[in-house]
């Protein structure tokens, strides 16, 4: 159709769960895998009688996301009461916060492809704990598993301000990345950490006017992939919708739709938005919760640099590419380990090449991050020393670095032990030179007559004095020699 | 010797002095439920083989000069809205009938490992709401003084059972005057406690910011025994209170010491409404104290007047989320052949909620609901605060506020039923000390001319209980209403 185009809004509300060691209002560990109903006491089973009692370090990581969201901490915070009905919520109601959110405001940066960012406002960022699962096995009942009841919950709530599935994705990826940095989530997907429920619509510019479609809600989704897929199909459903019927945004006639990941389409749950009334009102079982200004610097001082800006910070100031930056941002341990190896003296490219390309293999092989190999960031910078001054070549550190965590021992030594020190001692080298060229004169006629061979016939000659040499001959020193035997 | 004659400080005595065993004293209780309990119906359940076996135990412990609690061999009982992992907890409900905690309460821990003896669990109005245990969904509690009358609520048998000497001390619990309206009805003394003096924890949940356990007994010193007991800071309760703010007093160490210059304060509009013979016995009560050299000054209580409503929209709200988790779902009584999940809700709900329950809920969901909740809830929060500003400025020239604890005295079965705002209202007294969260008495002072026992409410500041128990003490002290009993147990 033309003359017709359009801008696609869209605002995400994301459940993050968090690390702490038990629940969010009793003693039971957090939990998954474990057998049904195995995780869980009185509290968390909503038994009558029983008591909340606020865990504080859940509070304090939902205090270390907000700052690190730039969210505006509340100095005064509640819990309140969130009512409905649903066999997995045993209380029939979930403890929650809803006009005195932890966190207010804020924003997430998210990487373009230009390499610019864009700023993602948010609404809010509140806890609450999580319901338990209904299990639908067979039959024509249902089982309830209580054991994630009570979990710890962050729920972050963006304004509409992505504007494709692509920019979707991103903060999804730059939240999880952010979340694990700060160490307050485990992000994993595959255990459900992290879900999403993006709001979608658009807003259609014809030459008679401006439309907006219908907001549809898309429920439950935990992987980036169904994210970016199911907002990718709902806009061209919506825009397909629009040019068949010319329905649009009314009060009321926001959808509810789930994301089928086998047909991968998204299929209406609830035609009209339901007037839902959570009557919520302040949970009288539990105090509220005073931020004072020096809990607050104290949890300040836990929040680290964002891992987006570091990563432009690498690319800037290291001068890596924006992909070697990117690799090592990925986990904090990856960056806090490089940067440690830099501060030792190490160059950032070198060092950015020898855990890029052997640490993140070692690691990855050993299922551990780069601080569990058992080797410290000065003898990698030292490491990264002795290539820079050609005490051993590049292939020759990438061996040394396998070997120093296999064995524990220093780069000097296992250089010496494993005879990888190159010869770059001139008088030595230019004797070996001068007996290749006495070995190969018809080569070094060649390259005297300036033959359009000569190059070939220099790395020829190099060659030779590297076999003499066992490979110990440092290529650089070499090369200058053979230069000069020629000029 | 009768044994049911002793208070809970003589018996505990006796028996620690090895002058009669725990075992007997438990059999005198057992025999004079045997002999009563058919007509006064205080029990929703019994522990019989239980109690004399752990009343063995601590004598056993006695003779062998092991180290015992404070309340060691002594038979008590609790209402049944505290969970105990023995035994049923039904808070008289149909829909907890068979509901059996896998925990005990704090406060009955807390009994336990004091080494009293629990001998049963008693009756009272469903899940605490109403004021005559008639809302019981599962038996019947009769006063003792008359049996053709309540014994007040909600936790009626609790006072029914100190009142007919069915067991020396009890442990009710008081959202609205639960413990000192059926104290004062059964002739007995009732104490609740400062809202966070006592732990919550395990009490099943009616208004959590006003529901506090407290207990029942004969005399004052004897609820001071139970309260030096089951007070304190309890790290399952965040509303229990840090005791470096409100250190546990012991309240039986200077119960006898007379409160020097005692200002006793006398809200004029809060006596007027009740019964004549109430207020005269409330007068005649003023004059004890005048005569025992205290100043009686009359102080302005603006708000009180508001305290019913704000109370009534407060206390159901917070019921109408308390009591969403009796759903059929988990425990508790289900529906047989549900159509669908939402059924399941529904039916189980309606088939074993009573009616006040159900009137509660209703009233609750309302006040909390959207559009409804400035008018209702927020606004009864507000008249909260007023009302705690009162007492605050009313504590300023006086040390306790005397008042009756119910404009009446014990009613007939059925008076009150069809008219729930009749009902409320003779809460009327006893409110505005759980809206305030602070400490409130009933002692016998009276009889009317139906021989119905009167009681005298004393109220006085948040953390004062080992004062309001000396202001108590001295009236008992004075009279002798406290050693009347009724016809039943004679």
């Amino acid at each position: 159709m033309s003359g017709l185009s359009y801008k696609v809004i869209v605002g995400l509300e994301i459940h993050v769960q968090l690390c702490t060691k038990t629940k969010m209002f009793c003693g039971c560990e957090l939990s998954f895998g474990e057998e049904a109903n195995s995780r869980v006491c009185p509290v968390c089973l909503g038994m009558p009688g029983s008591l909340p009692v606020m865990n504080g370090q859940a509070v304090e990581y939902a205090m270390r996301a907000a700052l690190a969201l730039n969210c505006e901490v509340a100095p005064f915070t509640k819990w309140d009461r969130k009512s409905y009905y649903y066999p997995d919520l045993p209380k029939n109601y979930q403890i929650s916060q809803y006009d005195l959110p932890l966190g207010n405001g804020g924003y997430i940066e998210i990487p373009q492809a230009d390499g610019q960012t864009k700023r993602i406002r948010l609404i809010r960022a509140h806890l609450e704990e999580d319901a338990g699962k209904n299990l639908h096995t067979a039959g024509n009942y249902s089982q309830v598993d209580l054991n994630r009841a009570g979990t710890p919950l962050l729920e972050i709530v963006t304004e509409p301000d992505m504007s494709s599935a692509d920019e979707v994705r991103a903060l999804a990826v730059e939240l999880q990345r952010i979340m694990r940095y700060l160490g307050v989530s485990e992000g994993d997907m595959q255990k459900g950490h992290m879900r999403f429920e993006p709001n979608i619509n658009l807003v259609i510019t014809r030459p008679d006017g401006e439309f907006k479609t219908p907001i549809a809600e898309i429920k439950n989704l935990n992987s980036f992939r169904a994210l970016e897929r199911s907002v990718a199909y709902e806009i061209e459903r919506q825009l397909d919708e629009f040019i068949e019927t010319g329905v649009t945004l009314q009060m009321g006639n926001k959808s509810t739709r789930g994301w089928n990941d086998d047909e991968q389409v998204t299929v209406l749950q609830r035609e009209k938005e339901e007037a839902h009334d959570y009557r919520y009102f302040p949970d009288p079982d539990l105090v509220p919760v005073t931020t004072t200004p020096e809990w607050l610097e104290q949890i300040k001082a836990q929040v680290c640099e964002l891992p987006l800006h570091k990563q432009l910070r690498y690319v800037n100031e290291y001068g890596l590419s924006d992909y070697d930056a990117g690799v090592l941002t990925a986990e904090r341990a990856t960056a806090d380990f490089f940067e440690a190896t830099v501060a030792s003296g190490g160059d950032p490219k070198r060092v950015c090449n020898l855990l890029s390309q052997v640490g993140l293999k070692l690691a990855n092989e050993r299922g551990c991050d780069l601080s569990g190999l058992g080797i410290e960031p000065a003898p990698v910078a030292e490491l990264a020393q002795m290539t820079d001054t050609g005490t051993v070549s590049a292939t020759a550190a990438s061996t040394i670095l396998e070997a120093m965590v296999e064995t524990g021992k220093g780069p000097e030594a296992l250089a010496e032990e494993l005879n990888l020190v190159q010869k770059s001692d001139a008088g030595e080298l230019e004797g070996m030179v001068d007996a290749v060229l006495a070995e190969n004169p018809q080569v070094v006629e060649q390259i005297k007559s300036g033959d359009k061979k000569s190059k070939k016939a220099m790395g020829f000659l190099l060659g030779q004095v590297m076999q003499r040499t066992k490979g110990q001959a440092n290529p650089k020193v070499v090369s200058e020699i053979l230069g000069r035997k020629f000029n | 010797m009768s044994f049911q004659e002793l208070t809970a400080i003589e018996l505990r005595e006796a028996i620690a002095s090895r002058r009669i065993s725990s075992v007997e004293a438990v059999e005198a209780v057992l025999a004079q439920i045997d002999r009563l309990e058919p007509t006064v119906g205080a029990f929703i359940s019994l522990f019989r083989e239980e109690a004399l076996t752990r009343a063995r135990d601590v004598d056993r412990r006695i003779a062998a000069g092991a180290p015992v609690g404070p309340l060691a061999g002594l038979p008590v009982a609790v209402k049944d809205v505290m969970c105990t992992s023995f035994g049923a907890t039904t808070c008289g409900s149909r829909i907890l009938e068979n509901f059996h905690a896998p925990y005990d309460a704090t406060a009955v821990r807390k009994l336990l490992e004091a080494d009293a003896v629990i001998v049963g669990k008693t009756n009272m109005d469903e899940f605490a709401m109403g004021s005559s245990t008639e809302n019981s969904g599962l038996k019947k509690t009769v006063n003792p003084w008359a049996t053709d009358r309540v014994p007040g609520g909600s936790s009626g048998g609790s006072a029914a059972a100190v009142a007919g000497r069915l067991c020396p001390v009890t442990l009710g619990s008081d959202t609205g005057g639960s413990i000192r309206q059926p104290a004062s009805f059964c002739g007995v003394v009732g104490l609740k406690p400062t809202y966070g003096r006592v732990s919550r924890y395990g009490l099943v949940a009616y208004g959590s910011s006003l529901d506090q356990i407290g207990p029942f007994g004969r005399t004052v010193a004897d609820v001071a025994l139970m309260l030096n007991v089951i007070a304190g800071h309890d790290a399952a309760d965040s509303t229990s209170v840090d005791e470096t703010m409100a250190p546990v007093p012991d309240c039986l160490a200077e119960l006898d010491k007379p409160v020097e210059g005692l200002k006793l304060g006398v809200v004029p509009a809060f006596n007027a409404g009740a019964e004549p013979a109430v207020q005269a016995a409330i007068d005649a009560a003023i004059e004890v104290y005048r005569g025992a050299g205290a100043e009686i000054v009359e102080i302005a209580m603006p708000h009180l007047d508001y305290a019913i409503a704000a109370y009534y929209v407060i206390a159901t709200a917070e019921a109408s989320s308390n009591l969403a988790r009796y759903d059929g779902v988990h425990y508790g009584h289900r529906t047989a052949n549900p159509a669908d999940y939402v059924e399941v809700y529904s039916k189980s709900r309606e088939e074993a909620f009573g009616a006040e329950v159900k009137r509660r809920i209703m009233l609750g969901t309302y006040a909390l609901s959207s559009g409804y909740y400035d008018a209702y809830y927020l606004k009864a929060l507000k008249v909260r605060n007023l009302i705690r500003g009162d007492f605050v400025k009313a504590f300023e020239q006086c040390d306790a506020i005397v008042s009756p604890v119910a404009p009446t005295t014990a009613f007939k079965f059925g008076e009150k039923m069809n008219d729930p705002l009749q009902m409320y209202l003779s809460d009327i007294y006893t409110i505005s000390a759980n809206l305030a969260g602070i400490p409130g008495v009933s002692v016998p002072c009276g009889l009317d001319e139906n021989n119905l026992p009167i009681g005298l409410q004393l109220l006085t500041p948040a953390f004062s209980e080992a004062k309001l128990l000396r202001v108590a003490r001295l009236f008992e002290a004075a009279t002798d209403w406290h050693t009347k009993k009724p016809a039943l147990v004679e």
